[in-house]
């Protein structure tokens, strides 16, 4: 490897012009931060990358606004139409929206790849479990113990994957999220968590009397969370915060040049991505109203990584396709086999990473980009 | 007399950026070939493009058969040895192990003779035979570069700039070697190198590349007498 | 005392199966520079054959040595159509396959062999040995393992393949340069790894039932292993695999309760990661150019 390197170092010093790989590739990433800096755009779009900004600022940034405020309203409608389970299903699906846009925040937006986001889920919803149970705790003030607590574990976790190339830190992760169950079957906190057995949880009904069913209210209330996280994401992405992000993934050293202090960002992004995580297992918690060891094993991490790959990683509108996969495919698939889920999972991981490196957030938003013009 | 390498409008790229525009060359059987020019005019990419490792179009052959378009491989198994720039040794091995990869593509049983016919050239070779290859001197991994090569038994060895980060004194070794190799060894050599005085002694032929194309050609005597030549292209 | 021993020895035991498969992972590390999430869920696949084989009514060593044919093939297949045109990928592209691919020979396994729990034969029987030690299938295995890894050692050490696929795993530009066909190199690489991957499957079915998610904590082993003695370095990781193995028997007998085994796994893996990712053993090549 060493030596390889030597040899490409050594031709870029004696021909420049045989060392185009060398040469043209930071010119490239440049590019490539630019056009990314707007994850709407598909990189290899044409135009300046002057032009791309104003694009993704103006006509395009309205347009999404537009829409995303139509797709909010539309999506409190079957609270009106459905009830029970399918209620719940929905509210799943907006639960694995908030949770994919966590890991989004982190992997996509800030290249530091997590196999262990199953890990903070799992703390939010034991979290609001344990609050809830022991002490009667009311759901909503739940939350925001459970996003402070994962926020604390995932600046902690964020310190040493700073030291962490993108496999390590996968790896790591990866362990956390198989090693968790047994941590919280551990016997010394079992009194809190109910050890093996879990913690069931009471629905809760609508407050102030709304005449609506405990379902509905759980819909629009995970619902409205989600809104508010939603932009609250759209907002740190599209800052400056989330170019500085973005800047570290695609360029570590430039960033470092322009004076963006990188560990101190990576362990933040870190953090937030575990605290939308955690909220999101909070809310599973009370939608579930049950939380067990056994349900938050290396598999949630490994279907919200899923749902994140097929929406496409660097995406925030993408995140909601994710979960609608998430969710729903494994239904349908369910009623073939077992196992099919889990092999539909994988066949479409593998062909997204063959086929479309976008996701299918990219894929859609390139073409209405290409309607648009 | 036949010519081993032929090169009939050779053409090369790294993606986009097209490094060599249709040269043409030839090394003899049992000559040695210069290649000379400055930074970036493709010298490298030339070497790099008979062994298969740069997308090539035009024609290269080698006794006659085509060999454009073959894998780096097959051509190293046709009997190609290429000291790569930055000498491709393999630094985590054992001195022992990268000349027994040297012989790695042949078949025949003669391996140890060799062996110690190439350390007749190269003794220090043998005092390090056990030693992990990345702990050698620049000049010892150059003279072990060399030695892996042979141990292929090419017809044909391609040198990417053995003089390259030695000291003049450990360049002046190396060459005397070469010159020893030349004469004991039927092998023909294509040779690249910045330093042109050095090459044109040790070359019969030559010739000038300028940012991919061959400016000046013919037997490396002429060259290095003709004045013009020299102070336009070769600086000295 | 005697406690002690008992726990070394079926540390050194359990070491083995973590040293084969962090072997395993450290092979195609070394050749790709992926990690292969992938790895135990193969491994349990093979296990899986090697059943089906023997329930047909084939010898057990004769079952034995066709699922390691059979895995060997499956391995090279699988580098042929996935991890070839991965070979360059960003990181993220080629976790994401692994991950699939993780996904895929799991839900193989729940889909050809069903989910429910199932015993594996032993061919050492299951007396206790040397005063109760060590159970016969315990020191079977590890002799069993042991021996592979050190004909993987020979051939890896003394023999011209052994000695390309170490040149192509290097360096891969030289490599062809001296006439070795690299690609061919990473498919028997592979296959090697798919190979050694089943024989420990086949060793540790055995203890801990087969089920299509068997491997999932003796891979998180195998990674504290090969960690720890060092990713990018074969005998460092069976080493490190072997330590691992006796750490998690002594730790879970005497500090943490067997209730935190893969805890422990975990803060081997977090501690070296942070510490010395080179891990104890990781060689770093001093070049004087």
């Amino acid at each position: 490897m060493q030596n390889e390197r030597a040899m490409h170092g050594a031709t870029g010093v004696k021909e420049p012009l045989s060392g185009g790989a060398s040469f043209a590739s930071p010119v490239s990433d440049v590019v490539a931060a630019e056009s990314e800096a707007t994850p709407f755009l598909p990189p290899g779009d044409s135009g300046s990358p002057a032009d791309l900004e104003t694009t993704a600022r103006g006509s395009l940034g309205r347009g999404v606004w537009v829409i995303a405020a139509a797709v909010v309203v539309a999506a409190a409608v079957p609270a009106l139409f459905f009830n029970g389970y399918h209620l719940f299903q929905l509210t799943m699906m907006v639960i694995y929206a908030i949770a994919i846009l966590g890991l989004a925040l982190l992997t996509g937006f800030n290249g530091q790849i997590s196999l262990g986001h199953g890990a903070f889920y799992a703390i939010g919803a034991y979290t609001t479990a344990i609050l809830m149970a022991n002490w009667d705790v009311p759901y909503w003030a739940t939350l925001p113990v459970a996003a402070v607590s994962c926020g604390i574990v995932g600046f902690l976790i964020g310190l040493p994957a700073l030291r962490l190339g993108g496999l390590y830190l996968a790896l790591t992760t990866f362990s956390l999220s198989v090693a968790i169950p047994q941590l919280l079957k551990y016997k010394l906190v079992s009194d809190w968590t109910g050890g093996v057995q879990g913690l069931v949880l009471d629905k809760p009904d609508a407050p102030f009397g709304l005449p609506m069913s405990g379902d509905q209210w759980l819909y629009l209330f995970t619902l409205g969370v989600g809104v508010v996280l939603f932009i609250l994401a759209w907002n740190i992405v599209h800052g400056r915060v989330g170019r500085a992000m973005m800047a570290i993934r695609d360029h570590a050293l430039a960033a470092e040049a322009m004076g963006i202090n990188i560990s101190m960002l990576k362990t933040r992004t870190f953090a937030v991505s575990a605290m939308f995580t955690g909220v999101a297992g909070a809310l599973s918690a009370i939608a579930v109203q049950f939380v067990a060891p056994d349900s938050f094993g290396i598999f949630v991490s490994i279907f919200l990584f899923v749902g994140l790959v097929v929406g496409g990683v660097a995406s925030i509108g993408g995140t909601i396709l994710g979960a609608l996969f998430v969710q729903f495919v494994p239904n349908l698939a369910d009623s073939v086999s077992k196992a099919a889920p889990g092999a539909v999972y994988g066949a479409l991981l593998i062909a997204v990473m063959f086929l479309m490196p976008e996701g299918a957030g990219g894929l859609i938003l390139s073409l209405w980009r290409r309607v648009r013009r | 007399m036949p010519a081993l390498l032929e090169a009939r409008g050779l053409h090369a790229a790294y993606g986009e950026t097209r490094v060599l525009h249709g040269i043409d060359f030839v090394v003899q059987e049992g000559g040695v070939s210069a290649l000379l020019g400055a930074n970036g005019a493709g010298k490298t990419t030339t070497l790099r493009a008979i062994c298969g490792m740069v997308k090539t179009s035009g024609e290269i052959r080698l006794g006659g058969d085509r060999i454009d378009g073959k894998s780096a491989d097959e051509v190293a198994r046709r009997g190609v040895a290429h000291v790569p720039d930055g000498r491709g040794t393999f630094l985590e091995l054992t001195v022992e192990e990268n000349l027994r990869l040297g012989a790695y593509s042949r078949r025949d049983r003669e391996v140890m003779a060799d062996f110690e016919r190439i350390f007749g050239y190269f003794p220090r070779l043998r005092e390090r035979y056990k030693q992990q290859a990345g702990t050698l001197s620049g000049g010892e991994q150059q003279m072990l570069a060399i030695a892996r090569a042979l141990l292929l038994r090419p017809r044909l060895l391609l040198l990417d700039e053995p003089s390259f980060g030695l000291a003049p004194l450990i360049v002046q070794e190396i060459f005397a070697i070469m010159r020893r190799i030349r004469e004991d060894e039927r092998v023909s050599i294509l040779l690249v190198e910045q330093n042109a005085s050095l090459a044109l002694d040790f070359a019969e032929h030559a010739y000038l590349l300028e940012t991919g194309r061959i400016v000046v050609s013919g037997p490396a005597a002429d060259i290095q007498k003709d004045e013009s030549v020299r102070r336009s292209y070769l600086g000295y | 005392m005697e406690g002690v021993l008992h726990q070394v020895l079926s540390g050194i035991a359990s070491g083995s199966i973590y040293a084969s498969v962090a072997l395993a992972l450290v092979m195609i590390y070394q050749a790709t520079h992926h990690v292969n999430f992938a790895q135990g869920e193969m491994a349990t696949f093979s296990t899986y054959i090697a059943l089906t084989l023997i329930n047909f009514g084939i010898p057990y060593w004769i079952a034995f040595v066709l699922t390691v044919a059979v895995s060997f093939v499956i391995g090279m297949a699988i580098e042929r159509v996935l991890m070839r045109p991965m070979m360059d990928a960003p990181v993220l592209s080629s976790v994401g396959v692994f991950v699939g691919l993780l996904l895929i020979v799991n839900a193989c396994s729940g889909w050809f062999f069903d989910y429910t729990i199932k015993q594996f034969p032993t061919p050492f029987g299951n007396n206790p040995m040397w005063g109760g030690y060590i159970s016969g299938h315990e020191l079977g295995a590890t002799g069993v393992t042991l021996v592979v890894l050190l004909a993987v050692y020979l051939f890896f050490r003394h023999t011209k393949l052994g000695l390309g696929m170490r040149a192509a795993a290097y360096n891969p530009v030289s490599a062809r340069l001296v006439g070795i066909n690299v690609g061919g190199m990473l498919a028997l690489g592979w296959g090697l790894a798919a190979g050694i991957g089943a024989i420990a499957g086949m060793m540790i079915a055995p203890v801990v039932f087969l089920d299509p998610n068997m491997m999932g904590g003796i891979l998180l082993y195998a990674f504290a292993g090969a960690l720890l003695g060092g990713i990018d370095n074969p005998l460092g990781a069976v080493l490190g695999g072997f330590a691992v193995g006796v750490i998690e028997n002594l730790g879970g007998a005497y500090i943490v309760g067997t209730e935190l085994k893969l805890t422990l796994a975990l803060v081997i893996i977090v501690a070296v990661v942070v510490v010395k990712p080179s891990g104890l053993l990781g060689r770093s090549v001093q070049s004087r150019v």
